[in-house]
Protein backbone atom coordinates (compact mmCIF):
# COMPACT_ATOMS: atom_id res chain seq x y z
CA UNK A 1 0.00 0.00 0.00
CA UNK A 2 1.27 3.46 -0.86
CA UNK A 3 1.54 5.98 1.94
CA UNK A 4 -0.11 8.66 -0.18
CA UNK A 5 -1.90 8.37 -3.47
CA UNK A 6 -3.03 11.43 -5.40
CA UNK A 7 -4.86 10.90 -8.69
CA UNK A 8 -5.96 13.79 -10.91
CA UNK A 9 -6.50 16.07 -7.94
CA UNK A 10 -8.42 19.21 -8.79
CA UNK A 11 -9.30 22.08 -6.48
CA UNK A 12 -10.83 25.43 -7.30
CA UNK A 13 -11.69 28.44 -5.20
CA UNK A 14 -14.57 30.09 -7.01
CA UNK A 15 -13.33 30.74 -10.52
CA UNK A 16 -9.69 30.44 -9.50
CA UNK A 17 -8.15 27.07 -10.23
CA UNK A 18 -5.63 26.30 -7.48
CA UNK A 19 -4.88 22.74 -8.57
CA UNK A 20 -5.62 21.73 -12.13
CA UNK A 21 -4.48 18.12 -12.32
CA UNK A 22 -1.96 16.67 -9.87
CA UNK A 23 -1.07 12.99 -9.59
CA UNK A 24 1.68 11.26 -7.64
CA UNK A 25 2.17 8.46 -5.19
CA UNK A 26 4.42 8.42 -2.16
CA UNK A 27 5.79 5.07 -1.05
CA UNK A 28 6.04 4.19 2.62
CA UNK A 29 9.33 5.25 4.16
CA UNK A 30 10.06 7.69 1.38
CA UNK A 31 10.96 11.36 1.64
CA UNK A 32 8.94 12.89 -1.14
CA UNK A 33 9.39 16.53 -2.10
CA UNK A 34 6.85 18.87 -3.60
CA UNK A 35 8.56 21.74 -5.37
CA UNK A 36 7.10 24.66 -7.21
CA UNK A 37 6.96 28.43 -7.48
CA UNK A 38 4.66 30.47 -5.23
CA UNK A 39 1.03 29.98 -6.15
CA UNK A 40 1.72 26.73 -8.00
CA UNK A 41 -0.78 24.83 -5.88
CA UNK A 42 1.64 23.11 -3.49
CA UNK A 43 -0.02 24.14 -0.26
CA UNK A 44 -3.52 23.40 -1.55
CA UNK A 45 -2.36 19.93 -2.58
CA UNK A 46 -0.79 19.28 0.79
CA UNK A 47 -3.76 20.65 2.75
CA UNK A 48 -6.05 18.36 0.78
CA UNK A 49 -3.87 15.40 1.71
CA UNK A 50 -3.94 16.57 5.34
CA UNK A 51 -7.75 16.52 5.26
CA UNK A 52 -8.09 20.27 5.70
CA UNK A 53 -9.65 20.80 2.28
CA UNK A 54 -11.99 18.69 0.22
CA UNK A 55 -10.95 17.96 -3.36
CA UNK A 56 -13.26 19.08 -6.16
CA UNK A 57 -12.12 16.25 -8.36
CA UNK A 58 -9.83 13.26 -8.45
CA UNK A 59 -8.94 10.84 -5.73
CA UNK A 60 -6.72 11.18 -2.68
CA UNK A 61 -5.87 8.28 -0.38
CA UNK A 62 -3.66 8.43 2.68
CA UNK A 63 -2.59 5.02 4.02
CA UNK A 64 -5.46 3.67 1.94
CA UNK A 65 -8.02 5.89 3.65
CA UNK A 66 -10.03 8.92 2.69
CA UNK A 67 -8.23 12.06 3.97
CA UNK A 68 -11.32 12.93 6.04
CA UNK A 69 -11.04 9.68 8.04
CA UNK A 70 -10.65 10.72 11.70
CA UNK A 71 -8.29 7.80 12.35
CA UNK A 72 -5.74 9.50 10.07
CA UNK A 73 -5.38 12.35 12.56
CA UNK A 74 -3.53 9.86 14.79
CA UNK A 75 -1.32 8.70 11.93
CA UNK A 76 -0.44 11.92 10.13
CA UNK A 77 1.56 14.75 11.71
CA UNK A 78 1.28 18.11 10.03
CA UNK A 79 3.41 21.21 10.09
CA UNK A 80 1.53 24.02 8.39
CA UNK A 81 3.03 27.08 6.82
CA UNK A 82 0.79 29.61 8.53
CA UNK A 83 -0.34 27.95 11.72
CA UNK A 84 0.35 29.43 15.10
CA UNK A 85 -0.33 28.97 18.76
CA UNK A 86 -1.77 31.38 21.31
CA UNK A 87 0.86 34.03 22.08
CA UNK A 88 0.95 33.31 25.80
CA UNK A 89 1.27 29.55 25.51
CA UNK A 90 4.79 28.39 26.46
CA UNK A 91 6.88 25.95 24.45
CA UNK A 92 6.80 23.17 27.04
CA UNK A 93 3.07 23.66 27.59
CA UNK A 94 2.37 23.51 23.87
CA UNK A 95 4.17 20.21 23.55
CA UNK A 96 2.48 18.73 26.64
CA UNK A 97 -0.90 19.89 25.34
CA UNK A 98 -0.36 18.37 21.90
CA UNK A 99 1.06 15.20 23.44
CA UNK A 100 -2.24 14.82 25.32
CA UNK A 101 -4.12 14.73 22.00
CA UNK A 102 -2.53 11.44 20.89
CA UNK A 103 -2.87 7.85 22.06
CA UNK A 104 0.87 7.13 22.04
CA UNK A 105 2.79 10.39 22.02
CA UNK A 106 6.55 10.83 21.69
CA UNK A 107 8.54 12.10 24.64
CA UNK A 108 8.18 15.89 24.71
CA UNK A 109 11.50 16.38 26.50
CA UNK A 110 13.33 14.37 23.87
CA UNK A 111 11.81 16.38 21.01
CA UNK A 112 12.65 19.62 22.81
CA UNK A 113 16.27 18.49 23.01
CA UNK A 114 16.40 17.24 19.42
CA UNK A 115 15.10 20.53 18.10
CA UNK A 116 17.29 22.66 20.35
CA UNK A 117 14.38 24.21 22.21
CA UNK A 118 15.65 23.68 25.78
CA UNK A 119 16.51 27.34 26.26
CA UNK A 120 13.04 28.50 25.30
CA UNK A 121 11.06 25.73 27.02
CA UNK A 122 9.46 28.29 29.36
CA UNK A 123 9.16 31.08 26.81
CA UNK A 124 5.80 32.16 25.48
CA UNK A 125 5.10 31.45 21.80
CA UNK A 126 4.66 35.19 21.16
CA UNK A 127 8.23 35.85 22.28
CA UNK A 128 9.88 33.23 20.07
CA UNK A 129 11.98 34.07 17.04
CA UNK A 130 10.89 32.88 13.62
CA UNK A 131 13.34 30.00 13.72
CA UNK A 132 12.23 28.92 17.19
CA UNK A 133 8.60 28.96 16.13
CA UNK A 134 9.47 26.87 13.13
CA UNK A 135 11.30 24.31 15.25
CA UNK A 136 8.40 24.15 17.71
CA UNK A 137 6.05 23.65 14.81
CA UNK A 138 8.17 20.71 13.59
CA UNK A 139 8.20 19.25 17.09
CA UNK A 140 4.40 19.50 17.26
CA UNK A 141 4.13 17.69 13.92
CA UNK A 142 6.17 14.82 15.34
CA UNK A 143 4.74 14.61 18.87
CA UNK A 144 2.07 12.07 17.93
CA UNK A 145 4.61 9.56 16.51
CA UNK A 146 3.05 9.85 13.06
CA UNK A 147 3.41 7.30 10.26
CA UNK A 148 3.40 10.19 7.81
CA UNK A 149 4.75 13.66 8.48
CA UNK A 150 3.62 16.47 6.22
CA UNK A 151 6.00 19.37 6.47
CA UNK A 152 5.18 22.59 4.63
CA UNK A 153 8.17 24.93 4.21
CA UNK A 154 10.18 22.95 6.73
CA UNK A 155 13.21 25.19 7.10
CA UNK A 156 11.89 28.57 6.02
CA UNK A 157 13.11 31.12 8.55
CA UNK A 158 15.88 28.91 9.92
CA UNK A 159 19.51 29.93 9.87
CA UNK A 160 21.92 27.63 8.01
CA UNK A 161 23.08 25.68 11.04
CA UNK A 162 19.53 25.16 12.33
CA UNK A 163 18.56 24.13 8.82
CA UNK A 164 21.24 21.46 8.72
CA UNK A 165 20.29 20.23 12.19
CA UNK A 166 16.68 19.98 11.03
CA UNK A 167 17.70 18.00 7.96
CA UNK A 168 19.58 15.56 10.18
CA UNK A 169 16.49 15.22 12.34
CA UNK A 170 14.31 14.51 9.30
CA UNK A 171 16.71 11.83 8.11
CA UNK A 172 16.68 10.35 11.59
CA UNK A 173 12.88 10.27 11.62
CA UNK A 174 12.80 8.65 8.21
CA UNK A 175 15.21 5.98 9.41
CA UNK A 176 12.50 5.02 11.90
CA UNK A 177 10.20 4.29 8.97
CA UNK A 178 8.22 7.52 8.88
CA UNK A 179 7.09 8.67 5.44
CA UNK A 180 7.76 12.33 4.86
CA UNK A 181 6.00 14.67 2.46
CA UNK A 182 8.05 17.81 2.22
CA UNK A 183 6.97 21.05 0.58
CA UNK A 184 9.93 23.25 -0.11
CA UNK A 185 11.37 25.88 -2.33
CA UNK A 186 14.95 25.22 -1.27
CA UNK A 187 16.61 23.15 -4.00
CA UNK A 188 19.47 22.25 -1.71
CA UNK A 189 16.99 20.85 0.78
CA UNK A 190 15.23 18.78 -1.87
CA UNK A 191 18.56 17.49 -3.24
CA UNK A 192 19.82 16.60 0.18
CA UNK A 193 16.68 15.00 1.63
CA UNK A 194 14.26 13.84 -1.02
CA UNK A 195 14.19 10.43 -2.68
CA UNK A 196 11.90 11.82 -5.32
CA UNK A 197 10.42 15.21 -6.07
CA UNK A 198 7.34 16.35 -7.93
CA UNK A 199 7.72 19.76 -9.55
CA UNK A 200 4.34 21.49 -9.61
CA UNK A 201 3.63 24.54 -11.71
CA UNK A 202 0.28 26.19 -12.37
CA UNK A 203 -1.59 23.39 -10.72
CA UNK A 204 0.04 20.57 -12.68
CA UNK A 205 2.93 18.17 -12.14
CA UNK A 206 5.58 19.12 -14.72
CA UNK A 207 8.25 16.66 -13.58
CA UNK A 208 8.53 13.76 -11.19
CA UNK A 209 11.81 11.98 -10.54
CA UNK A 210 14.75 11.79 -8.17
CA UNK A 211 16.47 15.14 -7.69
CA UNK A 212 19.63 13.77 -9.31
CA UNK A 213 17.82 12.51 -12.37
CA UNK A 214 15.99 15.79 -12.79
CA UNK A 215 19.32 17.59 -12.67
CA UNK A 216 21.35 15.34 -14.96
CA UNK A 217 18.67 15.23 -17.61
CA UNK A 218 19.84 18.72 -18.28
CA UNK A 219 22.95 19.73 -20.10
CA UNK A 220 26.53 20.07 -19.01
CA UNK A 221 28.67 23.12 -19.56
CA UNK A 222 32.40 23.64 -19.98
CA UNK A 223 34.02 26.94 -19.32
CA UNK A 224 37.68 27.51 -20.17
CA UNK A 225 40.32 29.91 -21.50
CA UNK A 226 42.04 28.43 -24.61
CA UNK A 227 45.83 28.82 -24.82
CA UNK A 228 45.41 29.54 -28.56
CA UNK A 229 42.44 30.85 -30.61
CA UNK A 230 39.73 28.30 -31.32
CA UNK A 231 37.03 28.63 -33.98
CA UNK A 232 33.43 28.28 -32.76
CA UNK A 233 32.68 26.21 -35.85
CA UNK A 234 35.26 23.62 -34.83
CA UNK A 235 33.60 23.15 -31.47
CA UNK A 236 30.07 23.23 -32.87
CA UNK A 237 30.97 20.41 -35.27
CA UNK A 238 31.70 18.10 -32.35
CA UNK A 239 29.20 15.48 -31.30
CA UNK A 240 26.92 16.41 -28.37
CA UNK A 241 27.82 20.11 -28.51
CA UNK A 242 24.72 22.26 -28.67
CA UNK A 243 26.04 25.80 -28.21
CA UNK A 244 29.23 27.84 -27.95
CA UNK A 245 29.37 31.25 -26.32
CA UNK A 246 32.16 33.74 -25.60
CA UNK A 247 32.52 35.47 -22.25
CA UNK A 248 35.49 37.75 -22.83
CA UNK A 249 38.39 35.41 -23.32
CA UNK A 250 36.44 32.49 -21.87
CA UNK A 251 34.63 29.99 -24.05
CA UNK A 252 31.46 28.34 -22.75
CA UNK A 253 30.49 25.12 -24.49
CA UNK A 254 27.17 23.48 -23.63
CA UNK A 255 25.84 20.11 -24.65
CA UNK A 256 24.94 16.57 -23.74
CA UNK A 257 26.72 13.94 -21.66
CA UNK A 258 29.71 13.49 -24.08
CA UNK A 259 30.50 17.19 -24.38
CA UNK A 260 33.38 17.19 -21.88
CA UNK A 261 35.17 14.24 -23.43
CA UNK A 262 34.70 15.44 -27.03
CA UNK A 263 35.83 19.00 -26.42
CA UNK A 264 38.85 17.86 -24.40
CA UNK A 265 39.87 15.45 -27.18
CA UNK A 266 39.46 18.09 -29.93
CA UNK A 267 41.55 20.61 -28.02
CA UNK A 268 44.27 18.05 -27.30
CA UNK A 269 44.37 17.14 -31.00
CA UNK A 270 45.18 20.78 -31.87
CA UNK A 271 47.66 21.13 -29.03
CA UNK A 272 45.50 23.69 -27.27
CA UNK A 273 45.42 23.77 -23.49
CA UNK A 274 42.13 24.55 -21.78
CA UNK A 275 43.20 26.82 -18.95
CA UNK A 276 41.02 27.24 -15.88
CA UNK A 277 38.68 24.57 -17.14
CA UNK A 278 35.48 24.21 -15.19
CA UNK A 279 32.69 21.74 -15.80
CA UNK A 280 29.26 22.68 -14.63
CA UNK A 281 26.42 20.29 -14.45
CA UNK A 282 22.91 21.59 -14.37
CA UNK A 283 21.46 20.80 -10.95
CA UNK A 284 17.95 20.58 -9.60
CA UNK A 285 17.75 24.32 -9.41
CA UNK A 286 18.47 24.67 -13.13
CA UNK A 287 15.95 21.97 -13.86
CA UNK A 288 13.43 23.75 -11.69
CA UNK A 289 13.94 27.07 -13.43
CA UNK A 290 13.66 25.42 -16.81
CA UNK A 291 10.59 23.45 -15.89
CA UNK A 292 8.68 26.29 -14.39
CA UNK A 293 9.65 29.25 -16.61
CA UNK A 294 6.74 29.71 -18.86
CA UNK A 295 7.06 31.50 -22.18
CA UNK A 296 3.93 33.56 -22.58
CA UNK A 297 4.04 33.68 -26.40
CA UNK A 298 4.34 29.97 -26.99
CA UNK A 299 3.05 26.80 -25.49
CA UNK A 300 6.49 25.37 -24.81
CA UNK A 301 8.45 25.29 -21.62
CA UNK A 302 11.53 27.45 -21.78
CA UNK A 303 14.44 25.10 -21.88
CA UNK A 304 17.36 26.88 -23.42
CA UNK A 305 20.68 27.25 -21.73
CA UNK A 306 20.37 31.02 -22.11
CA UNK A 307 17.35 31.10 -19.87
CA UNK A 308 19.17 29.09 -17.26
CA UNK A 309 22.21 31.32 -17.58
CA UNK A 310 20.16 34.48 -17.30
CA UNK A 311 18.02 33.14 -14.51
CA UNK A 312 20.19 31.59 -11.90
CA UNK A 313 23.87 30.86 -12.06
CA UNK A 314 24.34 27.18 -11.63
CA UNK A 315 26.70 25.91 -9.03
CA UNK A 316 29.81 24.23 -10.29
CA UNK A 317 29.73 20.53 -9.60
CA UNK A 318 33.23 19.77 -10.63
CA UNK A 319 36.28 21.74 -11.60
CA UNK A 320 39.54 20.56 -13.00
CA UNK B 1 -10.57 17.21 27.08
CA UNK B 2 -8.97 18.11 30.41
CA UNK B 3 -5.65 19.14 28.81
CA UNK B 4 -7.33 21.83 26.71
CA UNK B 5 -9.34 23.04 29.68
CA UNK B 6 -6.20 23.29 31.81
CA UNK B 7 -4.37 25.17 29.07
CA UNK B 8 -7.25 27.56 28.42
CA UNK B 9 -7.51 28.29 32.15
CA UNK B 10 -3.81 29.12 32.30
CA UNK B 11 -4.11 31.34 29.25
CA UNK B 12 -7.13 33.14 30.71
CA UNK B 13 -5.24 33.84 33.92
CA UNK B 14 -2.39 35.34 31.84
CA UNK B 15 -4.62 38.13 30.55
CA UNK B 16 -4.14 40.93 33.10
CA UNK B 17 -6.42 43.36 31.25
CA UNK B 18 -9.22 40.84 31.21
CA UNK B 19 -8.76 40.05 34.91
CA UNK B 20 -8.83 43.77 35.68
CA UNK B 21 -11.96 44.65 33.69
CA UNK B 22 -13.77 41.37 34.16
CA UNK B 23 -13.11 40.70 37.85
CA UNK B 24 -11.37 43.49 39.72
CA UNK B 25 -13.14 46.52 38.26
CA UNK B 26 -16.70 45.39 39.13
CA UNK B 27 -15.57 44.63 42.69
CA UNK B 28 -13.94 48.04 43.02
CA UNK B 29 -17.00 49.73 41.58
CA UNK B 30 -19.19 47.84 44.04
CA UNK B 31 -17.00 49.02 46.92
CA UNK B 32 -17.21 52.62 45.74
CA UNK B 33 -21.02 52.38 45.47
CA UNK B 34 -21.18 50.81 48.89
CA UNK B 35 -19.11 53.54 50.48
CA UNK B 36 -21.06 56.28 48.69
CA UNK B 37 -24.28 55.64 50.59
CA UNK B 38 -26.14 52.90 52.34
CA UNK B 39 -29.52 54.62 52.79
CA UNK B 40 -32.51 53.28 50.88
CA UNK B 41 -33.29 55.75 48.11
CA UNK B 42 -36.91 56.31 47.07
CA UNK B 43 -35.66 57.22 43.58
CA UNK B 44 -34.19 53.71 43.36
CA UNK B 45 -37.43 52.04 44.35
CA UNK B 46 -36.43 52.02 47.99
CA UNK B 47 -33.17 50.16 47.40
CA UNK B 48 -29.70 51.31 48.37
CA UNK B 49 -27.27 52.30 45.61
CA UNK B 50 -25.18 49.21 46.13
CA UNK B 51 -28.27 46.99 46.04
CA UNK B 52 -29.26 48.51 42.73
CA UNK B 53 -25.85 47.90 41.29
CA UNK B 54 -25.28 44.27 42.29
CA UNK B 55 -27.17 42.86 39.26
CA UNK B 56 -25.76 45.58 37.00
CA UNK B 57 -22.20 44.64 37.93
CA UNK B 58 -22.91 40.95 37.41
CA UNK B 59 -24.18 41.90 33.95
CA UNK B 60 -21.03 43.98 33.46
CA UNK B 61 -18.72 41.03 34.16
CA UNK B 62 -20.74 38.77 31.89
CA UNK B 63 -20.61 41.31 29.10
CA UNK B 64 -16.86 41.86 29.35
CA UNK B 65 -16.24 38.12 29.23
CA UNK B 66 -18.91 37.06 26.76
CA UNK B 67 -19.21 39.90 24.31
CA UNK B 68 -15.71 41.37 24.38
CA UNK B 69 -13.12 38.76 25.47
CA UNK B 70 -14.60 35.55 24.07
CA UNK B 71 -15.21 36.64 20.45
CA UNK B 72 -11.81 38.34 20.30
CA UNK B 73 -10.10 35.19 21.54
CA UNK B 74 -11.96 32.95 19.12
CA UNK B 75 -11.41 35.24 16.15
CA UNK B 76 -7.72 35.42 17.05
CA UNK B 77 -7.52 31.63 17.17
CA UNK B 78 -9.07 31.44 13.73
CA UNK B 79 -7.00 34.28 12.27
CA UNK B 80 -3.75 32.86 13.59
CA UNK B 81 -4.41 29.35 12.34
CA UNK B 82 -4.75 27.85 15.82
CA UNK B 83 -8.05 26.20 14.90
CA UNK B 84 -6.67 25.01 11.57
CA UNK B 85 -3.66 23.45 13.24
CA UNK B 86 -5.91 21.73 15.75
CA UNK B 87 -8.00 20.32 12.89
CA UNK B 88 -5.00 18.17 11.89
CA UNK B 89 -4.86 16.50 15.34
CA UNK B 90 -7.23 13.89 16.80
CA UNK B 91 -8.88 16.69 18.78
CA UNK B 92 -11.65 18.56 16.97
CA UNK B 93 -11.38 22.38 17.01
CA UNK B 94 -14.90 22.51 18.48
CA UNK B 95 -13.34 21.21 21.70
CA UNK B 96 -11.26 24.37 21.90
CA UNK B 97 -14.43 26.44 21.57
CA UNK B 98 -15.96 24.35 24.31
CA UNK B 99 -12.93 24.83 26.55
CA UNK B 100 -12.98 28.59 25.93
CA UNK B 101 -16.65 28.86 26.78
CA UNK B 102 -16.25 26.70 29.87
CA UNK B 103 -13.38 28.74 31.30
CA UNK B 104 -15.15 32.04 30.51
CA UNK B 105 -18.35 30.78 32.12
CA UNK B 106 -16.46 29.56 35.17
CA UNK B 107 -14.74 32.92 35.56
CA UNK B 108 -18.07 34.74 35.13
CA UNK B 109 -19.72 32.52 37.73
CA UNK B 110 -16.87 32.96 40.18
CA UNK B 111 -16.97 36.75 39.80
CA UNK B 112 -20.75 36.80 40.25
CA UNK B 113 -20.35 34.89 43.51
CA UNK B 114 -17.62 37.31 44.63
CA UNK B 115 -19.88 40.27 43.88
CA UNK B 116 -22.76 38.76 45.87
CA UNK B 117 -20.49 37.88 48.79
CA UNK B 118 -18.74 41.24 48.90
CA UNK B 119 -22.10 43.03 48.82
CA UNK B 120 -23.41 40.79 51.57
CA UNK B 121 -20.38 40.87 53.85
CA UNK B 122 -19.18 44.45 53.41
CA UNK B 123 -22.47 46.29 52.82
CA UNK B 124 -25.16 44.02 54.22
CA UNK B 125 -26.96 43.50 50.95
CA UNK B 126 -29.22 40.49 51.43
CA UNK B 127 -28.54 37.46 49.23
CA UNK B 128 -31.21 36.75 46.59
CA UNK B 129 -34.38 35.65 48.32
CA UNK B 130 -35.61 33.53 45.41
CA UNK B 131 -32.36 31.69 44.78
CA UNK B 132 -33.60 29.27 42.07
CA UNK B 133 -35.09 32.18 40.12
CA UNK B 134 -31.83 34.09 40.50
CA UNK B 135 -29.91 31.10 39.19
CA UNK B 136 -32.24 30.74 36.21
CA UNK B 137 -31.88 34.43 35.39
CA UNK B 138 -28.07 34.26 35.71
CA UNK B 139 -27.83 31.23 33.44
CA UNK B 140 -30.12 32.77 30.82
CA UNK B 141 -28.24 36.07 30.93
CA UNK B 142 -24.93 34.24 30.48
CA UNK B 143 -26.37 32.18 27.63
CA UNK B 144 -27.68 35.29 25.86
CA UNK B 145 -24.32 37.05 26.10
CA UNK B 146 -22.44 33.91 25.09
CA UNK B 147 -24.72 33.63 22.05
CA UNK B 148 -24.01 37.22 21.11
CA UNK B 149 -20.29 36.64 21.62
CA UNK B 150 -20.29 33.56 19.40
CA UNK B 151 -22.23 35.40 16.73
CA UNK B 152 -19.63 38.19 16.76
CA UNK B 153 -16.86 35.59 16.44
CA UNK B 154 -18.71 34.03 13.51
CA UNK B 155 -19.32 37.32 11.71
CA UNK B 156 -16.05 39.20 12.30
CA UNK B 157 -13.53 38.56 9.55
CA UNK B 158 -10.62 39.52 11.79
CA UNK B 159 -9.86 39.59 15.51
CA UNK B 160 -9.60 43.39 15.56
CA UNK B 161 -13.05 43.70 14.07
CA UNK B 162 -14.43 41.23 16.61
CA UNK B 163 -12.95 43.40 19.35
CA UNK B 164 -14.44 46.54 17.80
CA UNK B 165 -17.92 45.02 17.47
CA UNK B 166 -17.74 43.81 21.07
CA UNK B 167 -16.82 47.27 22.31
CA UNK B 168 -19.52 48.90 20.20
CA UNK B 169 -22.16 46.57 21.62
CA UNK B 170 -20.88 46.97 25.16
CA UNK B 171 -22.17 50.53 25.53
CA UNK B 172 -25.82 50.09 24.49
CA UNK B 173 -25.99 46.76 26.34
CA UNK B 174 -24.68 48.29 29.54
CA UNK B 175 -26.74 51.45 29.08
CA UNK B 176 -29.98 49.45 29.16
CA UNK B 177 -28.63 47.39 32.04
CA UNK B 178 -28.46 50.67 33.95
CA UNK B 179 -24.74 51.11 34.39
CA UNK B 180 -24.84 54.86 33.88
CA UNK B 181 -28.38 55.51 35.07
CA UNK B 182 -30.13 52.75 37.06
CA UNK B 183 -33.27 51.37 35.43
CA UNK B 184 -35.37 52.78 38.26
CA UNK B 185 -34.42 56.29 37.18
CA UNK B 186 -35.18 55.70 33.50
CA UNK B 187 -38.42 56.93 31.94
CA UNK B 188 -41.11 54.41 31.14
CA UNK B 189 -40.35 54.43 27.40
CA UNK B 190 -36.64 53.91 27.85
CA UNK B 191 -37.21 51.14 30.34
CA UNK B 192 -39.75 49.60 27.96
CA UNK B 193 -37.16 49.50 25.22
CA UNK B 194 -34.62 48.14 27.67
CA UNK B 195 -36.92 45.24 28.51
CA UNK B 196 -36.28 43.91 25.02
CA UNK B 197 -32.49 44.09 25.32
CA UNK B 198 -30.70 41.12 26.86
CA UNK B 199 -29.27 43.03 29.79
CA UNK B 200 -32.34 45.17 30.42
CA UNK B 201 -34.25 41.93 30.83
CA UNK B 202 -31.41 40.32 32.79
CA UNK B 203 -31.03 43.09 35.36
CA UNK B 204 -34.80 43.30 35.92
CA UNK B 205 -35.00 39.52 36.34
CA UNK B 206 -32.07 39.50 38.78
CA UNK B 207 -33.63 42.36 40.77
CA UNK B 208 -36.96 40.56 40.95
CA UNK B 209 -35.34 37.32 42.09
CA UNK B 210 -33.31 39.23 44.68
CA UNK B 211 -36.50 40.81 45.99
CA UNK B 212 -38.06 37.37 46.24
CA UNK B 213 -40.39 37.21 43.26
CA UNK B 214 -40.06 35.12 40.15
CA UNK B 215 -39.15 37.25 37.12
CA UNK B 216 -41.83 37.65 34.47
CA UNK B 217 -41.87 35.06 31.73
CA UNK B 218 -41.34 37.88 29.25
CA UNK B 219 -37.91 38.77 30.65
CA UNK B 220 -36.80 35.17 30.74
CA UNK B 221 -38.08 34.64 27.20
CA UNK B 222 -36.23 37.71 25.91
CA UNK B 223 -32.95 36.32 27.23
CA UNK B 224 -33.67 32.80 25.98
CA UNK B 225 -34.56 34.17 22.54
CA UNK B 226 -31.27 36.06 22.27
CA UNK B 227 -29.39 32.95 23.34
CA UNK B 228 -31.13 30.58 20.93
CA UNK B 229 -31.23 32.84 17.88
CA UNK B 230 -27.63 34.04 18.23
CA UNK B 231 -26.24 30.58 18.94
CA UNK B 232 -28.17 29.15 15.99
CA UNK B 233 -26.87 31.84 13.63
CA UNK B 234 -23.34 31.48 15.02
CA UNK B 235 -23.21 27.72 14.41
CA UNK B 236 -24.51 28.31 10.88
CA UNK B 237 -22.06 31.11 10.10
CA UNK B 238 -18.92 30.13 11.98
CA UNK B 239 -15.88 29.54 9.79
CA UNK B 240 -13.02 27.45 11.07
CA UNK B 241 -10.38 28.95 8.79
Amino acid sequence: MEAIEVRNLRKTYGSKVAVEDVSFTVEQGEIFGVLGPNGAGKTTTVETIAGLRVADGGRVRVLGRDPADPELRELVGVQLQDSALPDKLRVGEALSLYAAFYRDPADAGELIAQLGLEKVRDSAFGKLSGGERQRLSIALALIGRPKIAILDELTTGLDPSARRATWALIEDIRSRGVTILLVTHFMEEAERLCDRVAVIDRGRVVALDSPGALGTLREQRLRFRPSAPVEDAVLLSLEDVSSVRREGELIVVSGGPAVVQNVAAALARDGIVAEGLRVEQANLEDAFVELTSYRPEGDTWAGSADVVEAGIASRARGAF
Amino acid sequence: MPALLKTETKLLLREPLLLFWGVLFPLVLLTVMGLAGDKPDPDLGGLTLVQTYVPVLIAFTFTILGVSALPTALATYRERGVLKRLATTPVRPSRLLGAQMTTSAAMAAATAVLILLLARVAFGVPLPREAPAFLVAVVLAAAALLGIGLLIAALAPRARIAGAIGTMLFFPLMFFAGLWAPRATMGATLRGIGDYTPLGAAVQALQDATAGVWPSAGQLLVMAAYAVVCAFLATRLFRWQ
